[in-house]
This record gives structure tokens, C-alpha cells and sequence, in this order.
């Protein structure tokens, strides 16, 4: 308890991981509040007010089919923000208990794992996405599943690494020598002690995944029209450009704001929860 | 070093056997029957039975995938459906589009990266090193296809000095070319920069409280020569290899980038096979991709073991 309240005063201490969190907040209070903040419907069209720049009646301007911008950012946090956690959530729950297998179990199970990690981080993250969301079909479900999987490589390696260094401590030495289960070792005296790093790198793999949503969204391979999700509203706004460059400059804005929080808050973190780092 | 050679060969063979385990594996992810799939919307009998036997899908498992290996082996990545040429022929073509922009991304990116990170790591706590850190950030969380339309507005529509989009052959017209080609290039770059910077700076810190770098001082050697001869020359090492491991989200990015500019390469070949459901040239894309970033990592540590002569000894 003492460690936790430690770390976080570590964090408390960095301005950028402050900024990072407090942003975070926001998105999420745009993401669950957004049909009572939006002041549209993101989904009504309106061919009187067809691409028209930003007014106090349209604060963000409207698109090619009237619908207000501003709404369409605010619920395009709801799509952002899921497939971040969901896509991570996912890498988490597939890549610790295969890392920890890679690494507590070694031998033939280890080189088998990592020779399919390896293999895996061979193949670009996002390429990897793009071909899983292309074989499973477009929609925002397989996109989140796509990046989820294409992310969880990542989570084997370090878990695996994390591991092998836990599991030769003395107190794990201990644990096996009292008779404890191979699942209770793991459990109980080795999975709490790599939790750090996994929350680091679960932090910045949401940023990753939030821009790999974005990119398959924009692709046209996640959330699919008329949902809005900021990615598929920068493809519209690409043959807009010159005359409606409002509808490409918010949900930009969005995408590089959330993820910069998250980057930011990652970074915080590893200081705070990684004293070496530092 | 034909020890050490051979070892990585032996090392990434069984990486690579497993890539084209998961390549071949992805079709398994197909809905239904895959030639019904493949076939299209009008699924005529003839037409699936066809594919059905010319992709072994008849066969068991194991056997499907020994036809397709020892098809990719001998250079045959199987067929387009749509465009009806081998996925072979389509690669070749697009990949000389894709090569260009790439290798001017890196340009840039190692134009910007390493000096932003040198300028940052011998500057620590003063507003350059603030400024390079505040780069870096920009450069990780900017999706790049949000930055090429940014550029296309500022440079094309307002500035009217480049053009918006397209391709023009360096054959044809090498000024157009390098016209048509440098905003990408930028735009794909810009991450890459933002990576190479992180890494540069930190490798740079540790060298610069290294004894060798103190000695150098203490022999009264000018601050230049410490640096960019003593201190960045050993900096470099780790940064070949940490740097050919963020050459992957490169070539991912190509895909995004290409989209942005309509540059037909490789990005634009893998984004146009996925709306057609060609999925015999997705898949050529991925393996060719894999096999390229392998391929480069280990041209990466043979680079390490050259200029390392601890590594050699």
C-alpha cells in the first residue's frame, strides 16, 4: 500500500502525466456524457446547412451532408476511447498468461511462443491489423479484435522477460520450496510483482491503439458510416480539403489530444513506477 | 563473422517458417467456405468448384499449406482474382514506388532524428532539449494521414507550391517526381524522426558520462570532436538496431500515407485488395512485408557487428 502510495505521489509530481490524466478525464466525461453534451444529433443531416464553416449556430462547422462537426467529435470520442481499452484488453488478457507460461515454464513452450511472437512483431503492427479487419470483415467490433491481437506480441515478450527475472528471486525460491503450486506461484508471487511494467506498457499501447483505430477507420476497415468515429470523418474531410478544411481540422485535433494524453501519462507513469527509468 | 552469420540465418528461419504459418492462417479467418468467399457475389457452381480444387481447399489442412509454401518458395504468391495477374508481378511493380518513399521517409527522418537528438542530449534541461522532447511527443501522436492532410491544405491549396496528390515516374520527370514525393515523404518521416530522436538522446546521454568521453575532454580535445567523433560514433551502434526495429511502423505507415497522396505502391496495392476481397495479394503484401523488415533487422546487426569491435572480438 505504502509502494502504491508512493508511486503515485511520483506521478503527482509530474506536470506532464498530470496534463496527460487530466485530459484523459475529459475525453472519457465527452465519451459517457456526449448525448447530453452534443448539441446536434450526430446522425441528422441537413441539406440547408451543407458544409458550412464554423458559426455560432455550428461551432465546429458542419459536413458534406449538414451534420454538425462538433457532435459528430464529441460521440466520436465514445468509438476512440473503446477501441483504445477494449483493443488493449484484450492484448492483456491473450499476452500475460501466454508470456507468463513463455517464461515460468521455459523450455519447449518458451522456444515455441517466442519463435510465433518473433514471427508475429515481423509483420508490421498496423499492416498485421489492416489483414486480420480485411479477413474478418469491417466493423468496429473486428477492428478493436484486429489491433487487439496485432498488439499482443508486445505484452508476450515483456511478460515473458519480466518473468524470468521475478521468477529466480529469493521469495519465489521460497514460495516453491514450501510446496506451493506451480498456478499459485505464479498467481500469488509472481504476477504482482511484473504488474509495473504491464500498466506502462498498457497505457502507451492505448495511444497505439487509438491511432491504429483512427487508421482503420479512415481505411474504411473500422467504425463504419454514419457512426462517427474521427478516423472515418478525416477520410470524408480528405476531398474536402480546399473548401471545408474545418471538417479534417477537429477530429485531428481529437485524435492528437487523446493520444498525446496517453503518451504523456505512459511516460509519467514509467518514471513513477520505474524509479531506474529515471 | 561467418559464425555470427550463420547463427542469425539459423535464428530467422524458424521466425520465418511461423510468418507464413500466420500468413496461411489468416485465410482460416474467412467466414463460411472460402471459395464461396472468393468466388464473389454471384457464386457461380463452376466458378467456386474451380477454386476450390486450383486452391487445394479440398484437401486437408497440412496439405493446403504445403501447396502454398512450396508455391511461395518458387516465387508464386498465387493469383489476383480481381486484376487476374500473379500477386508476384503486382508486388514487383508497386515496389519500387514504395522503396523511393521510403528510403526518402529515412532520409528525413535520420535528417531530423539524430541532430534533434544529439542537440537535446549535450543541451539536457535547456530549452532545446525541452523543444526536442516536445518534437518527439508531437511526432509519436500525430496520426500521419491527419498530418498529410494538413501539409496538402498548407502546401497545395493555400500555398500552391506542391502538388495535392499522385505519382509521377522519376523517369519521366525527376523534378515532378521529388515534388509529387516530398510531402509524403515527410509525412511518413515525421514518426520515424520523432523515434530516432528518443533513441539518439538516450543512447548520446549515456555515452556523454562514459570514461572514454571524460578522457577525451581531459586530453583537451574541442567539444566538437567529442562529440560528434567520440561520443556520437558509439551513440550510433544501438541506434542502427533499435532504429531497423521502428522501420516496421514505417512500412505500416506507408499504407496510410500512399492512401493520402493516391500514390499507387505497395500501401495503396494492400488498401485496394482488401475493398476488392483479393485476399491472395493481402496476403503476398504481409509476407513480402515480414520477410523485408526480417531481412533489414538482420541487415541491422550484421551493421552493429561491423562497427561494434567489442562484438567482433
Amino acid at each position: 500500500m505504502n509502494g502504491r502510495m508512493n508511486a503515485w505521489r511520483r506521478l503527482a509530481r509530474r506536470k506532464g502525466a498530470m496534463v496527460g490524466l487530466g485530459f484523459v478525464f475529459l475525453f472519457v466525461l465527452l465519451a459517457v456524457l456526449a448525448p447530453w453534451i452534443a448539441p446536434h444529433d450526430p446522425l441528422a443531416t441537413s441539406w440547408g446547412a451543407i458544409r458550412k464553416a464554423p458559426s455560432a449556430a455550428y461551432l465546429f462547422g458542419t459536413d458534406e451532408i449538414g451534420r454538425d462537426v462538433l457532435s459528430r467529435v464529441v460521440w466520436g470520442a465514445r468509438a476512440s476511447l473503446l477501441a483504445g481499452v477494449v483493443s488493449v484488453c484484450i492484448s492483456l488478457s491473450l499476452g500475460v498468461p501466454i508470456g507468463m507460461m513463455a517464461g515460468y515454464l521455459g523450455g519447449w513452450t518458451d522456444a515455441l511462443i517466442s519463435r510465433f511472437t518473433d514471427a508475429m512483431l515481423a509483420c508490421p503492427f498496423l499492416i498485421l491489423a489492416i489483414a486480420l479487419a480485411a479477413f474478418l470483415g469491417p466493423s468496429l467490433t473486428n477492428a478493436m479484435i484486429a489491433i487487439g491481437i496485432s498488439a499482443t506480441p508486445i505484452f508476450i515478450r515483456l511478460t515473458r522477460a519480466q518473468v524470468m527475472a521475478v521468477k529466480v528471486e529469493d521469495y519465489v525460491e521460497a514460495a516453491r520450496a514450501v510446496g506451493n503450486p506451480h498456478l499459485r506461484i505464479a498467481l500469488r508471487h509472481i504476477f504482482p510483482n511484473i504488474l509495473a511494467p504491464v500498466i506502462v506498457q498498457a497505457t502507451l499501447a492505448i495511444a497505439a491503439a487509438i491511432i491504429a483505430e483512427a487508421s482503420l477507420s479512415f481505411l474504411g476497415l473500422g467504425q463504419q458510416p454514419p457512426a462517427p468515429s474521427w478516423g472515418s470523418m478525416l477520410n470524408t474531410a480528405k476531398n474536402y480539403v480546399d473548401n471545408a478544411p474545418w471538417m479534417a481540422v477537429w477530429p485531428g485535433v481529437s485524435i492528437f489530444l487523446l493520444v498525446l494524453s496517453f503518451n504523456l501519462l505512459g511516460d509519467g507513469l514509467r518514471d513513477a513506477l520505474d524509479p531506474r527509468h529515471t | 563473422m561467418g559464425k555470427f552469420l550463420a547463427g542469425r540465418l539459423a535464428s530467422i528461419l524458424p521466425t520465418l517458417f511461423f510468418v507464413t504459418l500466420l500468413i496461411f492462417g489468416l485465410q482460416q479467418l474467412l467466414p463460411g467456405d472460402p471459395a464461396m468467399v472468393l468466388a464473389g457475389e454471384d457464386q457461380d457452381p463452376n466458378v467456386i468448384a474451380h477454386l476450390r480444387q486450383k486452391m487445394h481447399l479440398d484437401q486437408p489442412l497440412p496439405l493446403q499449406y504445403v501447396h502454398w509454401i512450396s508455391g511461395v518458395l518458387h516465387g508464386d504468391l498465387g493469383e489476383s482474382l480481381r486484376i487476374q495477374k500473379p500477386v508476384t508481378e503486382l508486388i514487383l511493380e508497386k515496389l519500387p514506388v514504395t522503396a523511393q518513399l521510403a528510403s526518402m521517409a529515412i532520409l528525413i527522418a535520420l535528417a531530423i532524428g539524430v541532430p534533434a537528438g544529439v542537440i537535446s542530449a549535450v543541451k539536457k534541461g535547456t530549452a532545446w532539449d525541452y523543444a526536442a522532447n516536445v518534437f518527439a511527443l508531437w511526432g509519436l501522436s500525430t496520426p500521419n494521414f491527419w498530418l498529410g492532410i494538413l501539409m496538402i491544405l498548407l502546401f497545395a491549396v493555400q500555398l500552391g507550391w506542391l502538388p495535392a496528390s499522385g505519382y509521377i515516374s522519376p523517369f519521366e520527370d525527376l523534378k515532378g517526381n521529388l515534388a509529387a514525393m516530398i510531402m509524403p515523404a515527410f509525412v511518413l518521416g515525421n514518426a520515424f524522426a520523432a523515434v530516432l530522436m528518443r533513441h539518439t538522446r538516450s543512447a548520446m546521454l549515456q555515452v556523454l558520462s562514459s570514461d572514454y568521453v571524460r578522457t577525451a575532454r581531459a586530453k583537451g580535445l574541442s567539444e566538437r570532436v567529442v562529440i560528434l567523433k567520440h561520443a556520437l560514433r558509439n551513440a550510433l551502434t544501438p541506434v542502427i538496431t533499435l532504429g531497423a526495429l521502428g522501420f516496421g511502423e514505417l512500412l505500416g505507415g506507408t499504407v496510410l500515407t500512399e492512401s493520402v497522396f493516391s500514390i499507387p505502391g505497395f500501401g495503396k496495392l494492400i488498401v485496394d485488395a482488401v475493398f476488392n476481397r483479393d485476399y491472395a495479394v493481402v496476403q503476398g503484401v504481409v509476407l513480402i512485408t515480414a520477410t523485408t523488415y526480417i531481412v533489414l533487422n538482420l541487415l541491422a546487426d550484421l551493421a552493429y557487428f561491423i562497427v561494434n569491435p567489442r562484438m567482433r572480438g
